[in-house]
Formats: structure tokens, C-alpha cells, sequence
């Protein structure tokens, strides 16, 4: 009984359970589900794909370590999520991208993407990709050279080779010739595969979609967002392809070139700046892929994932507050 | 198979005890018995200091309609009166009976072979006055909600079994041991509320108790009834019908909170129960498989509640299910299933999602006590936790639709009003969203905060309402 009494117990409130999920966990699994894309691209862009992802990252873990202590908030730099800030800025960079674009490009996504709002949970847009249209817009050049894939082992050239991406193309030949022109004898495989130009990670639709079908698998992501987005993007290309395929491309080529894949799976569903339910994710994804189609047909941008996940990111706390789940319980009499 | 939006798969963890008899614990040399023991007014005591009781004699009287009365659980004499600890963490005023060693029945209870006869109206009575309450856990005197009002007409009683609770198996030993009690007992309930359908929920995990119950309900005799007819034509006309209670087990989906009565009704009959009300809203009555036991054994043998089935289980030498008298200490229990193995970091008092956890051992076993689960220190560590990152899991757990995430941000900060906005109330507490937090955010706490915040402003708004009337 004495013994008894010497007990130090535990006291708090129910549950006295708890999941082994955690935020390290999760960052993990989203990182783990990047790395096919990552290895693609690192193969089709050598060394300088890996210069890029590491400057990246360890940029932003350090951003995110200074930003932290600055502002008097706990160092929370092991749950991974500056990891994946970082990452994912990489992969939406050109791998030639010089460093100094790289390292402003990151620090300027932790400091003003996400620690000025009050750090990870806090963030109205996706820091990744506040931080690349900071870019796109302020070097536009460096932003857009896009050096030509070379598959590891055959590397006969200096990767100083430069090209215009998929969708670059299109717009391109679209302003010159007024109809698709070159765009038609794109492969399908090299699209689906990734041996093209463009952004690190974005090139890979298969190791993409692999990686995104992981996460919801895990369920770390529904799949709300990633279907009615790259659904959308489908039915209204589409539309347009069914009408006119001389001047508009189909909706196999729009799903499988630029960010798409990357934005639907990876960008578009970070937890901060998407609705919280799965009718006002249906709402996201259709105005993402919405937005993107129309960029991508009518604007003077190639491409437009970026831009309509930002602007789509801002609208989601007004969907939060309009589209709700179901209470339990809430039916009408005689229903 | 019908279901219930929401809720988890936590590690169920009872395969240390759900094959594992229920025994009889040792008598216990002294029990302190509180006269709180239920929702609702406490008992008053009818006996002194020094007086000496029987088993079963009644030592509590209850104090008001919603309120039950207490036993003797050991025979012996009274050795003080008081406040001592109570499982609910609070200081409750109790009777400490030391045993005689003789363990003898108090005289005068009549045993009612004929129980399935009696009106509605006595059997109610024997079920208030052998002191059963909701035996769940959540001690709701049974005959309050035996007496709905004329204007809500009950059609189907329903017993849970569904035991979803992580370690707990006392309700399914019961069921494997005492189905036949457990039938009787819904049947008793069916003749009270005059209703016409049972169902008996199990999770599909108890596969044996599904089959013993199954069993016994074949073996009811149907009795055939004349029932008459009236055509629209006028033609009236008799037929034969099969007027035997209409039982069903039904098993049900093993997911956490099944056994929560609004999703129970939800899985089994597909109704839910609107919002702010109550299973008799939509013509059910939920009781407890335990409930329905000791229904049986007070109105068949008037057995008044002394005792009840409780699982001690998790960091202990040898888990037990055991039949245990109330009042008895949990340190006697743990002393009696071999003391505990490694450090216990908690200890809580029925399952680890809504159990409470207890600050010493030194607390009586009451009538809601359904399990004593010992976690070890890695289970019970308590983290800090983080903000709030919007992953939504919590929202896709939440088995009433709420938006724990918000709730939870508006409980910390404590924006009562903001939070009233994400219904609160709605809450059942059932724990799935602090469970799923990869923040580690206490969510069920910081929406406890606001219940009660709310039900404080509520309370003073009504009490200014009537001093103006005044």
C-alpha cells in the first residue's frame, strides 16, 4: 500500500490515446513521395539538378532556424516542413537556375512565404510558389532558360544546350504560325516520362502521379483536389481540342506537360492553404485547374499552375467558411 | 451494413483479456461506497456509524426523480460516513462498511419467477430501487429513461454491446457468459416501454458473444396471438400472427466510436438523432448490455446492483476481467491481478478514449467503473503540442461532423463566442480528434473549455431571464 501511495501519476483529460501520426511523419512521406521526380529529374539533368535541390534546401532550413530564433518562437526546424519548402521550390526551378536565385528564391519563401504570417499553419499561400513567381517575375530570364534534358550516362555535351519547354512551345508556335505546328511531334513517352525541358521536378508525369498516388494511398492527401484539378484541365482542353485540333492541343498533352501533375499532387494539396473539407476541395481543384487552362490557352503566360494556386489559395478561407461538413444530426423533420 | 460517417481504428488491444473468464474478486475487507455513484442528485444516507448492514440492504436513499439509490455491497458494519476520493477526481460523500467475513444477504428480496408478467409500472420500480444506472459508463439512472414523456413514443430498444473502447472486455465476457441474463433483461425493457423490436449491436471482433446471443434468441418461444383485422370494406377478420418479441443481433463494423448511442442508432436503424436531442426523438432507448443483466437479476431474483464486471487490464501482472463488488478499492484490484508490471504512468478509469485519469488508488470501484486500464509510461507520456496545420484529419475522424480544427483553435485562445459558432455542444467527446492530432493538439480538452464556458453563460442567461419574470 506505502508503495502504492509513492505513484507519480499522469492526470489529464481524455483521450489518453494518441495516433503515431505526426508532422515530421507526414513532411517524411511527402519528401519520400517527391523522390521519384526528383531522381528523374536529377538523371535528364545531371550534377545541377543536385546543386539546385541541396542549395534549396539547406537555405531554407537555415532561413527557417534564424527566422525562428528572430522572432522569439520555438526552433521547430526537425518537423521537416522548410525540408519540403525547399524541395519543392527546387523542383520548380530550371536545374541551371544560378545560385544566388536559388538561395533568394528560398530564403525569400520561409521569411516572407510563410514565417512572416506566424510560421507553418499560419501562411494564406503556398511558400514554394510565392517564392517562384518572386522569381519569374524579378529574373525573368533566368527563370524561363531551360537547359536540354541529357539522360545521365550519354553526356556528350556541356549542359549549356537551352530550350523552350512543351507549353513554351506551344505558345510560341501558336503566336508564329497560328496553329500547333511543332508541338504535334512532341513524343507522348518523352512527356510522360520526362525527358523534356522544364522545371527539375515538374518533367516527370509518371514518377509525379506515382508519388501522388502514394500520398493517397497513406492517406496523407485526399484525392478531391488532384482529380477535380487535373479533371478540370482535361474536360476543358478538351473541349477546345474537340473543336479546333490545329490550334489547340489535347487533353493528354495539357495533363502531362509543365506543372500540372506537380501542382495537382504536391502544390495544390499542402494542408495550409487548401480547404479543410472535401466539397470545398472539390471548389479548390476546379478553380486551380479552371484558372490554369485558361492561362495556359488565352494568356500571354506558357504556363499558369503557379498562378492559380496562389490566386485559388486566397480564396480558401472564404470557402472554409461558407462550405462546412454535415452535422450529425442536422435533418430536416420527416427526412 | 449501415454506418456512421467518421471515426478510427486505434490499437484495440484486447486480446489480453478477451478470452479470459469473468472470476469472482476476492471479498474485500473494507469497501467505501460513495453516494454519488450516477447523473443526478446524490443519495442521502440512511444508516449511522456503527450500525451494522447486510449485502444488498440499502444504505443510500435516492434523493429526487433522476437520482438512484445505493447498497451495501458486503455485509459488515458502517465505520464512517464522509468525503473520500471519488473517481471522478472529486472528494464525494461516502460509507465505509468493514466486512464481517460472513458475507450475509440482507432478508426480504423476493425473487419474481414471474417477471415477464409483472406491469410495466412494478418492473420500473424494482429497476429504480435495486439502484441501476447506465452501467456503460455513463450512469444515467435507467428507470429516467424508462419514463419518457406521453408525447415521444418509444419503437425499439436497443442494447449496446458494441464494447468499442480500446482494452475493455467486460461487456463481451458478459455476453459470451451471460447471454441468456442479457436477453431477459431486453425483454423485461421491451415490456416496460411496451415495444415491439430489440436489437442487440455487437462489434463483429465479438464474434462469440454475436453467436451465444444469436443462440438464446432462437430459443425464445414464439406465441401465437390472435390479431384482428379490419378491411376498408368493413370485413373484419382474425388471423394468427407471430406475436413473440422481435430480436435481432445485429453485428456491427469494428470502428471507434461505435458504441457512441447516437452513432449506434445511426449504424443499426439509419435514423440520427437531431442535434441537441436525445435517442427518444427518434422513438429509441438505448441501454447497455451490463444495464440489461442487472435488469434481469434485480427483477428475476431481486438482486439489487452491489456488483458489476470491470476489466483491469494493460500494465499489470496477470489482466482479469472481474465481477467486483462496489466499493472496492482499485489498489485492492491491482494488488489481486499481481501488482503491475513496469512503472504505470496512468491510470485510467474505463477505456483510454474516454476513460478519466486518476491521481491514486485509494478511489472505490463505482457502477460506472466498466475497466481499470494501467498504461505504461510510453502510452501516457504526455508531449507538447503544436499549431494547428490544417491537415484535416481531425475532420474526417470527427463521427459528428464538427470542425474539431476550429473548435480547437477558438478553445486555446478561449474566443468563446467564435467558438460557439462551430457548435460545441454537438460535441460528444468521444476523443477521435485528439487521437488523430499530428500536432498533438489537445482538441476534446480545449472544446471541453468551451462546453463549459457556454454552459456557465447559458445557465446565467437563464437565471436572468427568470429574475426578470419575476
Amino acid at each position: 500500500m506505502e508503495k502504492l501511495e509513492e505513484l507519480r501519476l499522469v492526470v489529464s483529460s481524455s483521450p489518453h490515446a494518441q495516433s503515431e501520426e505526426t508532422i515530421e511523419k507526414i513532411m517524411f512521406y511527402v519528401i519520400l513521395a517527391l523522390m521519384p521526380a526528383a531522381g528523374v529529374g536529377i538523371y535528364f539533368f545531371g550534377f545541377n539538378a543536385i546543386r539546385v535541390i541541396l542549395l534549396s534546401v539547406v537555405t531554407a532550413i537555415i532561413s527557417e532556424a534564424l527566422m525562428q530564433k528572430a522572432m522569439g518562437r520555438r526552433v521547430a526546424v526537425k518537423d521537416g516542413s522548410a525540408v519540403l519548402t525547399g524541395l519543392l521550390l527546387a523542383m520548380n526551378l530550371p536545374s541551371n537556375a544560378p545560385w544566388w536565385l536559388v538561395v533568394i528564391g528560398s530564403a525569400f519563401a520561409i521569411v516572407i512565404g510563410k514565417q512572416v504570417f506566424g510560421g507553418l499553419g499560419f501562411n494564406i499561400f503556398n511558400p514554394a510558389l510565392v517564392a517562384r513567381v518572386f522569381l519569374i517575375i524579378s529574373w525573368p530570364v533566368q527563370m524561363t532558360t531551360w537547359p536540354r534534358p541529357l539522360p545521365l550516362f550519354s553526356k556528350a555535351l556541356v549542359d549549356a544546350v537551352t530550350g523552350a519547354t512543351p507549353l513554351g512551345l506551344l505558345k510560341a508556335e501558336l503566336l508564329l504560325k497560328d496553329n500547333i505546328g511543332e508541338v504535334a511531334n512532341i513524343s507522348m513517352i518523352d512527356l510522360i516520362i520526362g525527358n523534356v525541358g522544364g522545371s527539375l521536378g515538374e518533367v516527370s508525369a509518371i514518377a509525379l502521379l506515382l508519388g501522388g498516388i502514394f500520398l493517397i494511398y497513406r492517406n496523407y492527401i485526399s484525392w478531391h483536389i488532384p482529380a477535380s484539378f487535373i479533371g478540370t484541365v482535361i474536360i476543358i482542353s478538351g473541349l477546345f481540342w474537340i473543336i479546333d485540333p490545329t490550334r489547340y492541343a489535347g487533353p493528354l498533352f495539357h495533363t502531362m506537360s509543365g506543372g500540372l501533375m506537380l501542382g495537382a499532387f504536391f502544390m495544390a494539396t499542402d494542408y495550409v492553404t487548401s480547404p479543410i473539407t472535401s466539397r470545398g476541395m472539390l471548389i479548390f481543384g476546379f478553380g486551380c485547374g479552371l484558372i490554369t487552362i485558361l492561362i495556359r490557352l488565352f494568356g500571354t503566360y506558357p504556363e499558369g499552375v503557379s498562378f492559380a494556386i496562389l490566386l485559388m489559395n486566397m480564396v480558401t478561407p472564404l470557402i472554409d467558411k461558407y462550405i462546412k461538413p454535415t452535422l450529425f444530426g442536422e435533418v430536416k423533420e420527416g427526412a | 451494413m449501415n454506418g456512421f460517417k467518421g471515426g478510427i481504428h486505434p490499437h484495440y488491444s484486447k486480446e489480453k483479456t478477451e478470452r479470459l473468464p469473468i472470476l469472482d474478486a476476492k471479498m474485500p475487507e473494507r469497501v467505501i461506497i460513495p453516494l454519488a455513484q450516477h447523473i443526478g442528485a446524490p443519495c442521502e444516507p440512511i444508516v449511522k456509524i456503527g450500525e451494522e448492514v447486510k449485502k444488498g440492504q440499502k444504505i443510500g436513499e435516492a434523493k429526487g426523480f433522476v437520482s438512484a439509490p445505493v447498497h451495501s455491497s458486503i455485509s459488515g458494519k458502517v465505520t464512517a460516513i464522509g468525503k473520500f476520493p471519488h473517481p471522478s477526481g472529486r472528494d464525494v460523500l461516502s460509507i465505509v462498511i468493514e466486512s464481517d467475513g460472513k458475507d450475509e444477504w440482507v432478508d426480504g428480496l423476493i425473487a419474481r419467477p414471474d417477471y415477464l408478467k409483472l406491469p410495466p409500472e412494478e418492473l420500473k420500480k424494482i429497476i429504480h430501487e435495486a439502484g441501476i444506472v447506465g452501467l456503460g459508463g455513463a450512469t444515467f439512472p435507467t428507470h429516467v429513461k424508462l419514463t419518457p414523456p406521453p408525447e415521444k413514443k418509444i419503437r425499439i430498444i436497443i442494447l449496446n454491446g458494441a464494447e468499442c473502447e480500446p482494452y475493455l472486455t467486460a461487456d463481451h465476457r458478459l455476453m459470451v457468459e451471460k447471454p441468456e441474463e442479457i436477453v431477459e433483461g431486453l425483454r423485461i425493457l421491451m415490456r416496460i416501454l411496451n415495444v415491439q423490436y430489440g436489437y442487440i449491436g455487437v462489434e463483429t471482433n465479438k464474434a462469440d458473444a454475436v453467436s451465444r446471443l444469436t443462440e438464446i434468441v432462437a430459443r425464445i418461444p414464439k406465441e401465437k396471438l390472435a390479431e384482428t383485422y379490419v378491411e376498408r370494406s368493413g370485413i373484419e377478420w382474425t388471423k394468427e400472427v407471430d406475436a413473440g418479441p422481435n430480436i435481432k443481433i445485429i453485428p456491427l463494423e469494428v470502428k471507434y466510436p461505435q458504441g457512441a448511442e447516437k452513432q449506434l442508432i445511426k449504424a443499426i436503424l439509419n435514423r440520427e438523432v437531431p442535434s441537441g436531442g436525445l435517442p427518444m426523438d427518434v422513438g429509441v432507448v438505448v441501454q447497455n448490455v451490463g444495464t440489461a443483466c442487472a435488469i434481469s437479476e434485480a427483477a428475476r431474483f431481486g438482486r439489487p446492483l452491489i456488483d458489476r464486471v470491470t476489466t483491469i487490464t494493460g500494465a499489470v501482472v496477470y489482466p482479469k476481467n472481474l465481477r467486483v463488488r462496489i466499493g472496492t478499492l482499485f489498489s485492492a484490484l491491482i494488488e489481486e491481478c499481481g501488482g503491475f508490471s513496469g512503472e504505470p504512468a496512468k491510470i485510467v478509469m474505463g477505456g483510454p478514449m474516454m476513460g478519466i485519469a486518476q491521481h491514486t488508488l485509494n478511489v472505490p470501484v463505482i457502477k460506472g467503473t466498466s475497466g481499470i486500464v494501467i498504461l505504461p509510461k510510453a502510452a501516457a507520456g504526455e508531449k507538447d503540442f503544436y499549431d494547428c496545420i490544417r491537415c484535416g484529419m481531425c475532420v474526417r475522424a470527427c463521427p459528428m461532423g464538427l470542425l474539431p480544427n476550429m473548435l480547437g483553435i477558438y478553445g486555446e485562445l478561449r474566443l468563446v463566442e467564435k467558438g460557439e459558432e462551430f457548435r460545441p455542444m454537438d460535441c460528444i467527446e468521444c476523443g477521435c480528434c485528439s487521437f488523430v492530432c499530428p500536432s498533438k493538439r489537445p482538441l476534446v480538452q480545449f472544446i471541453r473549455y468551451l462546453k463549459n464556458e457556454l454552459s456557465i453563460k447559458r445557465s446565467r442567461a437563464k437565471e436572468k431571464k427568470e429574475a426578470v419574470k419575476v
